[in-house]
């Protein structure tokens, strides 16, 4: 039904009207350099004074040409697929690296916070690798992923793929050279997102919530510091980004609120896997799973008594943070400040 | 035997995705060979020696790359076959972006790295257009904002490609490739069968070492540029 709608309006409207409705379409005619030709006929006939030698080297003719303008509006204009609701998550346990059974299992619900914790090198990028590819007993360590408690068949995984995981990690910047305003303008045409003004504006009244230091969007993301441009990432994850999994890899010290980053995401209905070192993400998780000799070990709920020395803990960093502050504003840190605070 | 062709621009990654795939596809070393298809020179193999897969070089000098792997395909394919490969890898380097040194029927890879500018999956052509996968490397140091922005710009060129993020350092993403390579056809041969683009035009008088330039020494097939008066 879609897909004859297509084809009938690239056949019948004029280009300029099809641009009205669908403007990626131009960009569409600048990948093949196409976008100086007539645009009051329909594609069929404005195909017919482009320069045949473009069409050539492209090696493609008209009528192919037009087949790839449907099948490329096709790709950008179908609706997000069931991907969007993913609800639940469950890890079944295969083997750690003796080959011996994990003897956990662990069921997600969208919303969740899971901190993974464990020495370096114990196995935690192993499960973060495990969720990505929707493991079904093939990886190395014989875990098995559900979604939504059923089985993942061939078929959908490779349709999944890469859609289903944001990832965020310490080491990612960014290349683009652009302002803000131009970067996330950029990532919400890629998107398709509908009233992408809306979005764009919370995207970045959020990413400066975040930040300790407020930037403006007429900033260059590669001039962001290494807290700004985190906020930046987190907030445009949050927002923008319809992956329902995001897997977080070691974010402290980003100069940012790391459990405002995180609640934020977990309140978009996102499922949070975020694997760290920090006591204070760890607490602030559901639950953590401990990772032991490339196995999970253990997954400990955060208790009520946890959660009350999470209060310490917060001290402690904001102690930290309010000593950063000082640096930052020219400050001398002499012993007097220690005095005056009350560390418990 | 199965054949893959690997393409893509130089430092893309091509021979750590490679090697990280060989390393993942659960075969014996000896059954998984490698072709290499290079311009002048190549240092690939030294990487391909150290992991102990079998591996051939071919330089191509001054043959137009596309021409070269074209009339050395057949060869390599046959190369393979008698070393008794379960498995052969093409590896090209896309020197312009108009090569495609792929066959209808065979599976083909493009690798592209992230850092390559955002806009580049839409200036490369038919080595992108025509791949069956895309693998995108050098993800991992990128946002997640860029690499979706990147996806959506290969889709742009490719809507059929399956796009795949791959780290050449880890190797995460490799194995969902793998599930791909194993679902290929077996092949005796590429007699008969057909590049699914169309090899450079090269047939002027530069072609045959011509080094002076102006209207006089140009001859054979010209494309000439216009410039418009201002």
């Amino acid at each position: 039904m879609m897909t004859e709608d297509l084809f009938s309006i690239l056949h019948n409207q004029n280009l300029d009207e099809v641009l009205k409705t669908y403007p990626i379409v131009m960009d569409f005619l600048a990948n093949y350099r196409l976008e100086d030709i007539p645009k009051d006929k329909p594609f069929i006939e404005a195909l017919n004074q482009a320069d045949d030698e473009i069409l050539e080297e492209f090696g493609v003719d008209q009528y192919s040409m037009l087949l790839s303008l449907h099948s490329f509006l096709k790709t950008f204009t179908s609706e997000e697929t069931a991907l969007a609701s993913v609800s639940s998550l469950t890890i079944l346990g295969g083997f750690n690296k003796s080959r011996e059974a994990e003897s956990v299992s662990l069921k997600i619900q969208s919303g969740e916070i899971i901190s993974i914790v464990g020495p370096t090198g114990s196995g935690k990028s192993r499960l973060l690798n495990d969720i990505e590819c929707l493991a079904q007993e093939d990886t190395p360590t014989g875990r098995k992923i559900l979604v939504n408690d059923r089985e993942i068949d061939e078929d959908s995984r490779f349709e999944i793929e890469g859609k289903l995981v944001a990832q965020l990690s310490q080491n990612m910047n960014f290349v683009m050279d652009l302002t803000v305003q131009e970067f996330l303008e950029m990532h919400a045409k890629s998107r398709l997102t509908p009233k992408a003004k809306i979005v764009i504006e919370k995207c970045f009244t959020c990413a400066n919530d975040l930040a300790g230091e407020k930037f403006s969007k007429d900033t260059k993301v590669t001039q962001l510091s290494g807290g700004q441009s985190r906020a930046l990432m987190i907030a445009d994850t949050a927002f923008m980004s319809n992956s329902p999994i995001v897997l977080i890899d070691e974010i402290e010290n980003a100069g940012i609120d790391r459990r405002q980053a995180i609640e934020l995401l977990a309140r978009n209905d996102k499922i949070i896997l975020v694997s760290t070192h920090d006591p204070l993400l760890a607490l602030s998780a559901d639950k953590r799973v401990v990772i032991k000799n490339g196995g999970m070990y253990k997954i400990i709920e955060t208790s009520e008594e946890e959660k009350q020395s999470l209060a310490a803990i917060e001290k402690l960093d904001n102690i930290q943070h309010m000593l950063r502050q000082k640096l930052r504003f020219g400050h001398c840190i002499t012993e007097d400040i220690f005095e005056n605070l009350q560390i418990r | 035997m199965k054949l893959i062709t690997v393409a893509g621009p130089p430092s893309s990654g091509k021979t750590s995705v490679i090697i990280r795939l060989i390393e993942c596809m659960d075969m014996p070393k000896s059954s998984i060979g490698v072709v290499k298809f290079d311009c002048l020179t190549s240092f690939d193999n030294l990487r391909y020696n150290e992991a102990n897969i079998p591996n051939e070089t071919g330089f191509s000098g001054k043959i137009c790359p596309d021409h070269f792997f074209v009339s050395n395909i057949e060869d390599a394919v046959q190369w393979g076959i008698e070393s008794n490969f379960e498995m052969l890898i093409t590896e090209s380097a896309g020197l312009c972006n108009r090569c495609s040194p792929y066959i209808n029927g065979i599976l083909s890879i493009c690798v592209i790295d992230n850092l390559s500018g955002i806009n580049t999956p839409r200036k490369i052509g038919p080595m992108l257009k025509f791949a069956d996968i895309v693998v995108v490397t050098k993800g991992d140091i990128v946002s997640q904002a860029e690499r979706e922005v990147f996806t959506f710009n290969i889709k742009q060129v490719n809507t059929s490609a399956k796009v795949i993020f791959v780290n050449g350092i880890t190797g995460q993403g490799s194995f969902l490739l793998t599930k791909y390579l194993k679902q290929t056809q077996d092949i005796v041969t590429l007699k008969d069968m057909k590049l699914k683009f169309t090899t450079p035009a090269a047939v002027c008088s530069y072609c045959t070492g011509e080094t002076k330039i102006g209207d006089l020494y140009q001859m054979g097939m010209m494309k000439k540029m216009e410039f418009n008066k201002l």
